[in-house]
């Protein structure tokens, strides 16, 4: 195609999201600019080592969607300064001087986890063996081993499910939606590692929403021996030999409970990312009280802003997990190609 | 243990006390369970540190101990609380310190209830003026006394005669520090700290070189909880929950505890006493307890004045292996001496607890 | 010691450090669709026992591995035996066997036979 007709499409957020949707829209002819604040593409998944349900690793899931970008003008490390409306395209500044026209922007900011530190109680970033649902998978990802603090094998875990979501405290109400299944699936993974490991999640509602993860909760009961708790973590102590103290009601027993684990695992929820681009009046973005963006139509037009030319892709408008994400990509993609050949 | 993590929680939760100028009230119970930590509040304060803090003989019970044991209504206190506020409106201050942690958490709940509802407010106004003729103003600040010691601490660690560190090994003293549940479980952002890891009393203990134990049932209540105690059918209910404390802080070997609540010191004190005779057990060093204190008898310890002065001889939990570790000199004759030099009458020796 | 008119109260929460696995251990290695259990209710719900007695399987077999074990003998004793139990169960748990494991399970550990297993 002639680059001179060819319109342009700038998408922001080079996670899994951005990636797809930008693979997708150069697919349906358009020049497409990818804009990172990041170092490198990947988003959140950069994070990750393998991924749920069946354990495939991030970086093969990375490898693919990057071998989709050929073409691609990708900008890494990069930050927008100032976005402008001139007649019905978008001029972007972006902090290396560089000056962009886009036709369409396609919002694919993400979310950010949890910071776990907010709930005081459970001592995180205060008792040296209180770690993320992040910290773990950085563990398996880089070291292939998870140990104690002080590099022990632990003897006893415990992973507390909806750290920072379905929690009126923490400002989050929603349901993170991939915590319970992550936490089925590194609760697997430990006892695939340590047998002898005693392995417990403490949840309040399991939340095994999709096809395959009722498997997965099936497989972690009886082929890991993984112990399910009903009942939600209250407080968390260090002991004089730095394991942790947990307190939690077995609901399912009617009574409360102490345990002392070796290591406490959070599982961190999903967080709308409120950047400086949600307050652009160019953009028109509007922010629930959730921080998570709002489309103009939840069921039909769920990629749709309120602004004529934006577009919303991937997390930045609520939790989902990566086939829900890549679906919604490719489905903005489609929106944004519907807006462009009406303005043609 | 990460104590960055604590100082980025501290830093969340500063509230304003002010330097000077307070309409003090005691607690109604303090002076039979502590005698000398209010007048001593006021000695250091006043003598020491020059603010003027003053009292008015016609303040009341702020009848807290009645509304947490179901025998107060809410608007009854309200309005009794409204007089003392009366008092201070009377005699000229703004800023408003509480003895008692139960007082706190009622005057807290009281002017956070008239700040979401302004018709109770005025209800209560009109109930006080007619019964009393009085109108008042709410306090413009509302500290707790030992709000007003750690906003102070740096200048009585000045001043310090001893700190609170072992002088054989040279060796920071291992001190719990305990904090009445009224301080701030029910409203975080009134206490010095926040509700998680209150750094009121930790402020004091480092300013004056000791090291807070951090230990797993640091946030249990000491089980004094007004009802539980009141009836004696229901003691065994405290008490467990005061040995719950020490079972947890045991393995920590403290060497004294600090509070800042009426009931807590006394509870945690005496109750030490009956589970050595109840089942034979003991937390300090060689059959002994472990001494608990007020801040205020902490503070006048620190600054030099006499233990028996501090009303120390008072205690359950015997105080002298402590003042020994510090090196504060004692007259072991003085101990039942009152302060008219009459003899005080000596209490039965324990048969478990070492004294 | 001195009489002060009331005891100290024990604790009645689950210290699970303190709680005793073996009779779980015997239960999940004699019974393994034990660990299907997701705690619905279903057994309960339809118990020819429960509706007249306080018997309730899904609280007896968390019980069993949380050590809570005070009185479990007994209860189990309630169950009639029907397997209304067993063709409710969505998970498939073989609800009429793990009552009779359980049951077996704290007769050899009430008799201190346990360990030795």
């Amino acid at each position: 195609m002639d680059t001179s007709s060819q319109r342009h499409v700038v998408v922001i957020g080079a996670g899994i999201a951005g990636m797809e949707a930008s693979a997708q829209l150069q697919g349906l002819g358009y020049a497409v600019t990818l804009l990172e604040e990041q170092p490198q593409t990947g988003g959140n998944l950069l994070t990750w080592d393998r991924l749920f349900p069946f354990k495939r690793p991030a970086s093969e899931v990375l490898g693919e969607l990057r071998s989709r970008l050929g073409g691609i003008h990708v900008l890494t490390s990069r930050r927008i300064l100032n976005i402008e409306k001139l007649n019905a395209q978008f001029i972007l500044t972006v902090n290396d001087g560089t000056v962009l026209t886009a036709d369409a922007v396609l919002v694919a900011t993400g979310f950010k986890p949890f910071d776990a530190y907010r709930k005081e109680e459970y001592g995180y970033g205060i008792y040296d063996n209180v770690f993320t649902s992040v910290d773990i998978e950085r563990m398996f990802r880089e070291e292939r081993r998870i140990l104690t603090r002080s590099g022990e094998v632990p003897r006893r875990v415990g992973f507390i499910h909806c750290v920072g979501s379905r929690d009126e405290k923490a400002g989050n109400r929603y349901c993170s939606k991939v915590c319970c299944v992550t936490a089925v699936k590194q609760a697997s993974e430990l006892k695939e590692m340590y047998p002898d490991c005693e392995v417990f999640c403490f949840y309040m509602d399991l939340r095994m929403f999709d096809r395959h993860y009722e498997q997965m909760y099936l497989d972690a009961q009886t082929r890991y021996g993984v112990t399910f708790v009903r009942g939600r973590l209250s407080e968390a102590a260090e002991t004089i030999d730095k394991r942790i103290a947990i307190k939690v009601e077995d609901t399912l027993v009617g009574k409360p409970m102490k345990m002392t684990v070796d290591m406490l695992v959070l599982m961190v929820g999903m967080e709308g990312r409120t950047t400086q681009l949600y307050n652009s009046p160019t953009l028109g973005l509007s922010v629930g009280k959730d921080r998570f963006l709002n489309a103009v139509d939840e069921y039909t037009d769920n990629n749709l802003s309120r602004t004529e030319g934006v577009f919303l892709a991937g997390t930045c408008t609520g939790p989902k997990h990566i086939p829900e994400v890549l679906a919604d990509a490719g489905a903005a993609a489609l929106r944004i190609h519907r807006y462009l050949c009406q303005k043609a | 243990m990460k104590i960055e993590g604590k100082k980025r929680i501290w830093s969340e939760y500063q509230k304003e006390i002010p330097d000077d100028k307070y309409f003090y009230v005691r607690s109604c119970i303090r002076q039979s369970f502590f005698p000398a930590s209010e007048v001593y509040f006021l000695k250091i304060m006043r003598e020491v540190l020059h603010r003027d803090i003053y009292e008015n003989k016609h303040h009341t019970t702020c009848s807290g101990i009645g509304y947490h044991s179901d025998v107060v209504p809410f608007e009854t206190a309200m309005t009794v609380v409204a007089r003392q506020f009366a008092l201070m409106t009377e005699a000229g201050y703004e800023n408003y310190a509480a003895s008692c942690i139960t007082s706190f958490g009622l005057y807290s709940e009281i002017i956070e209830t008239w700040k979401k509802f302004p018709d109770v407010l005025q209800k209560v106004r009109d109930n006080l003026y007619k019964a009393t003729g009085r109108t008042f103003e709410p306090p413009k600040h509302l500290a707790h006394a030992s709000d007003i010691i750690y906003k102070v601490r740096n200048e009585i660690a000045a001043r310090a005669r001893y700190r609170l560190v072992n002088r054989y090994t040279g060796a920071p003293l291992r001190v719990v520090e305990h904090i009445g549940c009224h301080y701030a479980k029910m409203f975080p952002s009134k206490g010095v700290g926040g509700a998680e890891y209150p750094y009121v009393l930790t402020g004091m203990v480092e300013a004056w070189g000791g090291e807070v134990v951090d230990y797993p049932e640091r946030r249990h209540c000491c089980g004094f909880g007004f009802r539980q105690y009141f009836i004696q059918a229901n003691r065994g209910y405290s008490a467990a929950n005061t040995r719950k404390k020490f079972e947890s802080m045991e393995p920590f070997r403290p060497d004294m505890i600090i509070t800042n609540c009426p009931g807590c010191p006394y509870f945690l004190d005496r109750w030490q006493y009956v589970i050595a005779e109840t089942e034979g057990k003991t937390y300090g060093d060689n059959g002994y307890g472990i001494p608990v204190f007020t801040y205020e008898e902490v503070a006048g310890l620190v600054l030099g004045y006499d233990p028996w002065d501090l009303g120390l001889q008072v205690h359950q939990v015997s105080v002298e292996p402590l003042l020994d570790k510090i090196g504060i000199p004692y007259d072991p004759t003085r101990k039942y001496a009152g302060k008219d030099q009459k003899d005080l009458s000596h209490p039965e020796s324990p048969s478990v607890l070492k004294v | 010691m001195v009489n002060f008119g009331f005891t100290i109260n024990k604790s009645t929460r689950i210290d699970y450090d303190q709680a005793s696995k073996d009779v779980s251990r015997y239960v999940i290695a004699h019974e393994p669709s034990a660990l299907l259990c997701i705690g619905c209710g279903c057994c309960t719900a339809t118990c020819s026992a429960g509706q007249f007695t306080p018997f309730n399987l899904r609280r007896i077999q968390l019980q069993v591995h949380r050590g809570e074990l005070a009185r479990l003998e007994q209860e189990t004793e309630k169950c009639m035996l029907c397997g209304k139990c067993q063709m409710v169960c969505p998970r498939g748990v073989n609800t009429r066997h793990l009552v009779m494991t359980i049951h077996k399970a704290m007769t050899l550990y009430n008799r201190g036979e346990l360990k030795d297993l």
